[in-house]
């Protein structure tokens, strides 16, 4: 377990996380207003979002499905009769005055989500639970010199409070939660985890304690918006607590702010500060039941997720499982790679995408849904491989050609004449004007300074522009050289 | 109504012949102070189209509604497109919806006829009407012999004045704990709160939103059949709006009572009820009886918790309900330095004090420490409160009670005594709380002249078997008494 040095001793963490995950649907959870991101101010608003005099929220059942869907996705029980609440205070971008959210009985109860560490390993987590409620609008404070405008669009958007059990012990496992949450949500289609746009948002639980101790109090830091500021967030967090703690000090339950600026995080509100929600049922809506065959329906409709995909790769395609989580943490890549090596060799496929194509993709920023070189193409290079057309090397070239271009590896290969040359005829007159040009190695080599042969492989392979196929070029070196 | 309904097909008279004359009856009880607007160009426009499509349909061009051609006034709690709908509140100043209520547009579209919209008290928050920022409305009963301002009861008391004075020959109503059966009583006249779900709330400004029903107020049970039928009907834009059929209510009226069981709650019997009252009570058991129905003795025994049970269920809604007039999006904005202020200043200065004072016990018994001790107990008796009434309707079909512990008491009155003003919905409020259909039927007149009303309650969505009982305690209490200000003719 990693600890924490402090001045008197080591240190443990203790995190757990709240996700809000904006669920993927074209209506709002209680409206039938459009929920587009980036539409202008105030366009995407129902009477209902504007909390108008005498509207009446309608469960939206998409919702509803997609919140069994990632309950379902997590592991997690599902809770056939959950209740709505309104949890009341005041704020200008929440126009009912009280967000329509799930207390005491959430649509979705425990599950587990396994973490993909550094070297394969794993780890589970708990989840608490998931709850359906509504999003607020946005305070725009910088349209007018005095005032804050309000834009509605966000109000009454369907979220999903995902909560995890405080089982995580270092900012690299919370990332690595984020990162597995992020992939199971998109596999399902519930959440576009787009943590930039805000529809993936996460508050973190930080405290800390000596190894075996009870737990410590924990300090709420609100509404980090990247994996990398959560992991920052947590670690300055538990460094200022076990700071304080040494000194004497004691940790105030509080809610934080982080600030991506300077990596720190800043009291926001304390304990005695934090809102009385006045949660009670909410009377416009009665209690929401969901039938078994209901749930049934759409756990028959889930596809492969992550893990069970991971297993499958390792079984079926020999990889490891770090290659095998690699290709699996998105769907796109896992179907891109499926398509590539289907009917030819998986483990040289695994290499070609894990190797060249990300390293093409990386570099430009691009996403494998935008991919230069298709899955099609990059089976056809590796046939070229196959068939002994192209050495690895020259494939390397055809390759970064097809991620310029776009071509075809055969159109390539045609175009740029790099196809091999195997004809042992050609390659024994090259062989025969290397050794003419370079006699005096050759009497060398003879001599018994056989490490240049690769020299001689190497001349050769320079005088045919790399198309020799290095396999014959060895043969015929060998004969030529040993006669 | 009817008899206007008669008339308008018979042809006797146009809609706009009808509504010019309620137009004239209502300026002639503007004394009363029970409209917060009034619409006539609206209404005679209305009326004109009425008449055009009764000559289409006589021509055999589609169907007239139910209620063509009718001039009805509308509680200002519903909200009316293009019309202002206050609530009776400053707060709501200068509202003016895009958007028409379901029960309105309901009544609209079985051809009825807006002559404008009736005061209340604010946020329907009072049995009095007397909390309307608009000021109160005035009964249009007088005690014998003394010309001392009435209330009507509320809070749907300007609906129950119009219809009382002939103003208008129906009006909308909504009950929370008693708002449409109250005064009616107050008013001598018949009001129906239907089986909660049984009406859509949708557009209509919420106070409590687990008890709000709306209902019709009229002057015969007849008239209340026939407008219920035209408010009812299920709304998916309302989660709470029950997906059932709307019953011929105007075909069961007269099935009679015979051998029906009629309920008498021993707990509705109280300490210090007025002997007239009991007395009225006691005709009705006989009317009932005579025309044939069976007298059943029952016990509702958490009756005395209904009304702790309610005002802590009610306020704990309205102090939600109420949080989003903030000043933020329409009617009333006070400014501040800060936005806290502008809140403060806001809400301070558009609600009147005893919505203030119903937010205030509404934030505190939701509050945290606060709310087990409140509002989940109160959320305990009003389950053992409906199953009392589950258990008695196992006996009997009907329940028979007073409306109200007393006739009409003068504006002024009670004022300074919210507990003696919330006795007012004693027998009103376990009904709401059970979310039973219920209505109130004038039956006599006090010593000093004012009318007073029999409640008849039926199980869920049985309001055929209200009606029945109603029009039978209706028939035999013959009840033709006539307020002191007639604004019209009643025909």
């Amino acid at each position: 377990m990693t600890m924490l040095q402090g001045n008197t001793g080591d240190w443990e963490m203790v995190i757990g996380l709240e996700v809000h995950a904006q669920v993927i649907s074209e209506a709002k959870l209680f409206s039938g207003a459009a929920t587009a991101f980036g539409a202008e101010p105030n366009t995407q608003v129902s009477l209902v979002d504007a909390a108008m005099p005498g509207m009446l929220p309608v469960i939206n059942r998409v919702a509803v499905e997609q919140a069994v869907r990632t309950g379902l996705g997590l592991k997690a029980e599902i809770n056939l009769v959950s209740v709505f609440d309104r949890k009341n205070y005041f704020y200008p971008d929440l126009p009912q005055g009280y967000q329509i959210s799930q207390f005491p009985k959430p649509i979705v109860g425990q599950g587990t989500l396994i973490l993909d560490l550094a070297g394969g390993e794993t780890r589970e987590v708990g989840i608490t639970r998931i709850h359906l409620e509504q999003d607020a609008g946005k305070s725009l404070h910088d349209q007018h010199p005095s005032n804050t405008f309000i834009d509605l669009n966000r109000s009454g958007v369907t979220l999903m409070e995902i909560v995890s059990e405080p089982d995580m012990r270092t900012p690299e496992e919370a990332g690595a939660y984020l990162h597995k949450l992020r992939s199971i949500l998109r596999y399902l289609g519930t959440c576009d985890g787009n943590m930039e746009q805000g529809s993936l948002r996460c508050d973190a639980n930080v405290s800390v304690r000596r190894p075996g101790d009870e737990l410590g109090t924990r300090c709420e830091i609100k509404n980090v918006n990247s994996i990398r500021f959560v992991q920052q967030a947590i670690d300055y967090e538990a460094r200022r607590q076990i700071e304080l703690i040494e000194e004497g000090g004691t940790v105030d339950q509080e809610t934080r702010l982080f600030d991506s600026g300077n990596g720190t995080t800043r009291s926001m509100r304390s304990k005695e500060e934090a809102h009385d929600y006045r949660y009670f049922p909410d009377p416009d809506l009665l209690p929401l039941e969901i039938s078994q065959g209901f749930v049934e329906e759409i756990r028959a409709s889930l596809p492969e997720l992550p893990d069970a995909k991971k297993e499958r790769f390792v079984s079926d395609y020999g990889l490891g499982t770090e290659d095998a989580g690699l290709l699996t943490a998105e769907r796109a890549t896992a179907d891109f790679y499926e398509k590539v090596a289907k009917g030819r060799d998986p483990k040289l496929a695994c290499n070609w995408v894990t190797g060249e194509l990300f390293g093409v993709l990386n570099k430009s920023g691009l996403g494998i849904g935008d991919s230069p070189v298709s899955a099609a193409a990059l089976g056809g290079l590796i046939d070229l491989i196959a068939d002994g057309t192209l050495s690895g090397r020259l494939a390397k070239d055809v390759f970064e050609a097809m991620a310029e271009t776009g071509k075809e590896a055969s159109v390539v290969v045609e175009e740029k004449g790099l196809k091999q040359v195997s004809d042992s005829g050609a390659i024994e007159a090259e062989v025969d004007k290397v050794l003419q040009a370079y006699a005096d190695k050759v009497a060398e080599y003879k001599g018994g300074k056989d490490k240049l042969f690769g020299f001689f492989v190497g001349q050769v392979m320079k005088a045919t522009g790399g198309k020799a196929n290095p396999g014959v070029v060895n043969e015929v070196l060998k004969k030529k050289l040993g006669g | 109504m009817a008899q206007a309904r008669d008339g308008l097909a018979k042809g006797d008279f146009t809609s706009v012949e009808l509504t010019q004359a309620h137009i004239a009856a209502l300026e002639a009880s503007r004394e009363l102070n029970a409209f917060v607007t009034e619409t006539p160009e609206q209404a005679l426009e209305a009326a004109k189209a009425s008449d055009a499509r009764r000559v289409s349909s006589n021509s055999g061009g589609g169907e007239a509604g139910s209620m063509e051609g009718l001039p009805i006034a509308i509680k200002d709690l519903f909200c009316t497109e293009g019309v202002l709908t206050t609530a009776s509140s400053h707060i709501l100043d200068g509202f003016t919806p895009q958007y028409e209520s379901t029960v309105t547009a309901n009544l609209w579209r079985a051809g009825a006829v807006m002559l404008g919209k009736t005061n209340l008290d604010e946020f329907a928050m009072g049995s009095a009407t007397v909390t309307s920022y608009y000021g109160p409305t005035v009964n249009p009963w007088r005690r014998s012999g003394d010309d001392k301002k009435l209330v009507p009861g509320g809070s749907s008391g300007g609906s129950a004045a119009v219809v009382a004075a002939r103003a208008a020959l129906g009006a909308t109503g909504t009950d929370t704990g008693g708002s449409i059966r109250q005064p009616a009583s107050f008013c001598g006249i018949v009001g129906i709160k239907p089986t909660y779900g049984r009406c859509s709330r949708w557009g209509i400004v919420a106070f409590a939103s687990s008890l709000d029903q709306a209902g019709p107020m009229t002057r015969t049970v007849r008239d209340g059949a026939i407008m219920l039928g035209a408010m009812a009907g299920h709304d998916a834009r309302d989660s709470t709006s029950a997906d059932r059929e709307v019953p011929d209510f105007e075909a069961a009226l007269e099935k009679g009572v015979k051998g029906l069981k009629v309920g008498i709650p021993e707990e509705y019997q109280m300490k210090g009820m007025s002997p007239e009252l009991l007395a009225l009570w006691d005709q009705g058991k006989a009317w009932l009886t005579a025309a044939g129905a069976e007298m059943v003795p029952v016990s509702l025994p958490h009756t005395k918790y209904a009304l702790p049970t309610y005002y802590i269920v009610a306020p704990a809604e309205a102090s939600s309900n109420l949080a989003r007039y903030d000043g933020v999006r329409y009617g009333l904005r006070e400014e501040g330095e800060t936005l806290q202020e502008m809140y403060e200043n806001t809400r301070g200065e558009g609600f009147g004090a005893e919505v203030t004072r119903r937010v205030l016990i509404g934030t505190y018994v939701l509050s945290a420490g606060y709310y087990d001790a409140y509002y989940l107990k109160a959320q305990k008796l009003r389950t053992l409160i409906s199953r009392d009434f589950r258990e008695a309707f196992d006996k009997v079909d009907v329940l028979l009670t007073p409306t109200a512990p007393s006739p009409a008491f003068a504006i002024g009155e009670k004022m300074d005594d919210p507990i003696a003003m919330y006795l007012n919905d004693v027998f009103t409020v376990p009904a709401s709380l059970a979310g039973l259909p219920a209505a109130s039927i004038p039956a006599g007149l006090s010593g000093d002249g004012l009318p007073l009303g029999l409640q008849l309650i039926a199980r869920p969505f049985d309001e055929e078997t209200m009606f029945r009982a109603a029009r039978a305690v209706e028939d035999a209490a013959a009840f033709d008494a006539e307020p002191t200000l007639m604004a019209g003719d009643g025909s």
